[in-house]
This record gives C-alpha cells, sequence and structure tokens, in this order.
C-alpha cells in the first residue's frame, strides 16, 4: 500500500539547510533517513522542495489567471519535501514517518495513495 | 503530590469502579458509557448539592441504574436484568456499609491480557479500562492513527462481552503464564527501549507513570509473585536513571556514561528491595532477569565500575527464557564490553537480516563497534542506517558525533 509522507518545516528548519553550523546535522539527518528508507525496500520516490519563497501559486477563476509569488496558503510551516512509501499498512507509514527529521520540529502528514 | 500522581489517583477510583461495574454487566462498553453518564450527572448534581458522603458508592448507584435502564430497553431476557439489579444492588449495599467495595482490577487486568485477546490490544485496553486513559492518548504512546485505536478498542471490547470472557483470577496451575500476560501488557506501557545501547523509544516514555502505577497495583494485588515483584523493580531502575540521560544542554548520554550523581536513589533502593524479596521465592524468570541485569548497572554508583561478564551471564539466561532481538542486542553489548568488540560483533553477526533491517539499537552497536575495531567504511553506513532508523532528534545527533569521529579511511 502507498502512502506520501507530507514534510511540513517551520523558518527554522529552512534555514538549517543553508546555516552554517546547523547544515551538516540537517542533511546528514535526512541523508541517513532516506537511506534507511531506501535499505528497507520501501521507497517509492519523493523530492525535496526548494523554500517557499520559490514557489509561484497559479488560480483560474471566472476565465481568468490569477498568479502570484509565494505558496498558497501562509502558515508557520510549509512543504518542504515528500516522500512515497510502499508498506503493508498505516501503522507501518507512521512508524517511518516518525522517524523523519521534521517530525521533531515541523509537522509530518501521512495520507494513503489514491490508487488510480 | 505532583499533578500526575493527583491524576493518577483520580484515575484509581475511575478504575475500580469500571472494574466493580464490568464485573458485572460483563460489558466494558456499556460499564464505561453508565459510568461516563454518573460523572457527568456528578459534575451537575455536585456543585448544587455538595459532594455525597461517599462519593464512589453515589456514583456506582447511578451508574447501576443506567447500566440497567440499558438492558430494559435492549429487551435483555427479564431474568437476567433481574440478576442484574440484585447483584447491583448488593454492591450499592456493600458499598454505602463499609464505604470499600470489592477491588476488581485484579480480575479486570487479567480479562484485557487474556489469551483470547489480540496482543497488540492488550495494553491499550488496561490503560483505557484500569486507568481510565483517552484512545487519542494511547493511539500517540503507541503511534497509530487515533480513529484506528479507537476501532481497535471497541472491537475487543464486543469481543469480550460476545466470547463472554469470565472475570475471574485464573486458577493457580494456569496463573503464571496468564498472569506474564498481564506483565507482558505493562511493560509494552513502559517501553522497552531502555536497555538498549543507544536506543530510546521516546513515543513510549508518556506512559512511564501510568505503566508503574500499574506495576504497584499487581504487586499489591497479587502479593508474594516474584514476577511482578521483578517487573516493578526493573521499571524502577530504569526509571531512576530518568533524569540522567540528557545533559545540561539536552544531548543523550548512554548509560555507560551517565553522571551515577543524577540517579534517584529512592527509587534504586525500592528497586533492589523488590528484587531481594524476589529472589527470595526462588522462582526466576524473565522480569527478574532483566531487573538483575539493571542492579548490576545500578551498582556502578557503589563501586564506580561496571561487571560486565555478570551482565553477559544474565542476559545468557534471559535470552534462553525469551530471544527478544532486545535481549540478543544487549548480550552482544555486554559481550564486547567483557570480552571485546570481536565477540560482541560475533554475537551481533548470528541475528536474522529481516529481523534487524529496522531495529536501531543492532545498527547503533554495529557502528559502535565496527568503529572501535577501525572498520571505518563498514561502521559509517551503520551509524547512517542507525541515525535513519532514530525518532529522537538527540539520539541522531549522539550517532552523528561518533560518525564523525570515526576515521575517514580504514
Amino acid at each position: 500500500m502507498k502512502f506520501t509522507i507530507l514534510v511540513y518545516e517551520n523558518e527554522s528548519d529552512f534555514s538549517a539547510r543553508t546555516d552554517g553550523v546547523r547544515k551538516d546535522a540537517y542533511w546528514g539527518a535526512y541523508r541517513a533517513y532516506t537511506q534507511a528508507l531506501t535499505e528497507a525496500g520501501i521507497m517509492v520516490g519523493g523530492a525535496g522542495l526548494e523554500p517557499p519563497p520559490h514557489a509561484t501559486t497559479i488560480r483560474q477563476r471566472n476565465g481568468k489567471r490569477q498568479v502570484q509569488d509565494g505558496p498558497f496558503a501562509e502558515t508557520k510551516e510549509q512543504l518542504g519535501g515528500y516522500y512515497v512509501i510502499d508498506v503493508p499498512n498505516l501503522d507501518k507509514a507512521l512508524e517511518w514517518a516518525a522517524r523523519c527529521p521534521s517530525a521533531a520540529s515541523g509537522a509530518v502528514e501521512v495520507r494513503p495513495n489514491l490508487s488510480m | 503530590m505532583s499533578y500526575a500522581a493527583a491524576e493518577l489517583a483520580a484515575r484509581s477510583s475511575y478504575g475500580r469502579l469500571l472494574a466493580y461495574l464490568t464485573a458485572w454487566s460483563r460489558d466494558v462498553t456499556a460499564a464505561e458509557d453508565a459510568l461516563g453518564e454518573a460523572f457527568l450527572e456528578a459534575v451537575d448534581t455536585w456543585p448544587r448539592a455538595g459532594v455525597p458522603e461517599k462519593p464512589e458508592a453515589w456514583l456506582l448507584a447511578v451508574a447501576r441504574r443506567r447500566l440497567i435502564d440499558v438492558a430494559r430497553h435492549a429487551k435483555v431476557e427479564d431474568r437476567a436484568s433481574v440478576a442484574l439489579r440484585l447483584v447491583m444492588e448488593r454492591a450499592e449495599q456493600e458499598a454505602s456499609a463499609k464505604t470499600v467495595f470489592p477491588d476488581e482490577r485484579l480480575k479486570l487486568l487479567f480479562v484485557c491480557a487474556h489469551p483470547a485477546i489480540d496482543e497488540a490490544a492488550r495494553t491499550p485496553l488496561m490503560l483505557q479500562t484500569v486507568l481510565g486513559l483517552d484512545a487519542a492518548r494511547i493511539a500517540s504512546a503507541f503511534l497509530v492513527a487515533p480513529a484506528t485505536m479507537g476501532q481497535r478498542l471497541v472491537r475487543v471490547k464486543a469481543k469480550i462481552r460476545d466470547a463472554g470472557i469470565h472475570f475471574e483470577i485464573p486458577e493457580s496451575h494456569e496463573l503464571p503464564s496468564r498472569l506474564e500476560s498481564v506483565l507482558d501488557a505493562i511493560y509494552a506501557a513502559y517501553g522497552s527501549g531502555w536497555d538498549d545501547v543507544t536506543g530510546a523509544d521516546p513515543r513510549r516514555q508518556g506512559l512511564a507513570e501510568e505503566a508503574i502505577w500499574l506495576g504497584r497495583l499487581v504487586t499489591r494485588l497479587l502479593p508474594g509473585e516474584p514476577e511482578a515483584q521483578g517487573l516493578l523493580s526493573l521499571m524502577l531502575h530504569c526509571e531512576a536513571r530518568r533524569g540522567a540521560r540528557r545533559d545540561a544542554a539536552g544531548a543523550y548520554v548512554p548509560l555507560t556514561r551517565q553522571d551515577v550523581a543524577l540517579w534517584s536513589r529512592p527509587m534504586i533502593e525500592e528497586a533492589e528491595a523488590l528484587l531481594t524479596v524476589a529472589a527470595e521465592a526462588k522462582q526466576p524468570g524473565r522480569f527478574q532477569l532483566e531487573a538483575a541485569i539493571q542492579s548490576v548497572h545500578a551498582r556502578r554508583a557503589v563501586t564506580g565500575s561496571t561487571d560486565w561478564e555478570a551482565i553477559a551471564l544474565l542476559y545468557e539466561g534471559l535470552i534462553r527464557l525469551a530471544p527478544t532481538i532486545g535481549a540478543q542486542v544487549g548480550y552482544a553489548a555486554a559481550l564486547a564490553e567483557a570480552r571485546g568488540a570481536e565477540s560482541g560483533l560475533a554475537a551481533l553477526g548470528v541475528l536474522a537480516p529481516e529481523v534487524v533491517a529496522g531495529y536501531q539499537p543492532y545498527w547503533a552497536l554495529s557502528a559502535h563497534l565496527l568503529n572501535r575495531l577501525g572498520r571505518a567504511g563498514e561502521a559509517r553506513q551503520a551509524y547512517v542506517r542507525a541515525t535513519g532508523l532514530s525518532e529522537d532528534p538527540a539520539v541522531r545527533e549522539f550517532l552523528r558525533e561518533g560518525f564523525d569521529t570515526a576515521p575517514e579511511s580504514a
């Protein structure tokens, strides 16, 4: 069963990516997590995303197009990346999601993928 | 009394009332609903009319009426409902006459850990019925979706009712195995990450106090059971070190480097006393052995050193009784300290790859031992694996430091 782990990071997490002091811990933890998923044979795919200022949001309303800079919603935590994993059930998915480094600072959301 | 202790005292009353109502109605859900309504009525009535002289008897009487109403409504056979009313009336009389009513929580504990009940549901059921914890809190502790946990609890309660599981203390010939299930369920609430080399399962730490409370309850209700005393001793030994597991900056401190001055002496003393009493029964068991291992660690506060040979020997005994992955990794760690990293690594080598794949302490110990043997490349791989399997940021950071100190090339 496929699940997507949506990784929500706060501003401090995003800045840790390039912070001279904290970046080793940040990337080390994510590399280790990604490797653990891969070695467990459950990794389907995923990607890390550039921070929210790099986002562009598009809406089509009544035939008019609105394009704006930034993410679709201004919230404290923003989508920073996602993993797609293949595990037997939700319990297993939660077990893996809890190990995601951002679970301890931001939030991690787990959703079953629709089968299409 | 801490807030948590006060909360547990209040829960004690809830558990006793629920155990009593369930023992007679044989229906956990109906008893919970009835008791819930009695509490609601109390919240409504007591501030106006004053708290009754015997609050528990009052709650019991209200819950009893409610249970009978429900039974009537469900068109339960007349005779059954009459019988129910009679026993409840007797209960009420007993309750108001002595202000104490029979403590049926031991029977409830045995029902929760009954062999017919799915093992994964036993601890949650115990926490909910005996301690009144809500499903959402239990779900968080066990890392399960709250809706899923709620459904599991509903299903298991229906099973108790429909399968007619008896509310009784098992006969003496089956008591040891039935008690083991009860103790296992309590230990699962405590979490078993403490004897790991670096690992700690943070998700269960929130239930440590509840688990110790349940452990005390069992030793009080079943005095003279050495394994129950062993379990309580084990949990107290581990709990005694809580304050030493992180340094002032919040960094993870492994057991062997903990400052013994930060260990709780009263808890260690209580744990030691329990283990001594348990040993007098001359019926060794898994929990006594685990407590004995922690007791050897605790000796470091007195002697300044750890007798790793003794620990390895105790783990050997433990593996014979219960060959869990935790015991096997603990054995390997003790061997490594007593007889060298090679011995420890050899003990890890016999474990099946599929068993250790997701077990963080295995990788943490492997990394540590490979590093000591100068096998840098393999050590780094194991460090990365252990880090990726950690839930706790402090443990991740600790492993990363180990990783950084591993030599770059072999």
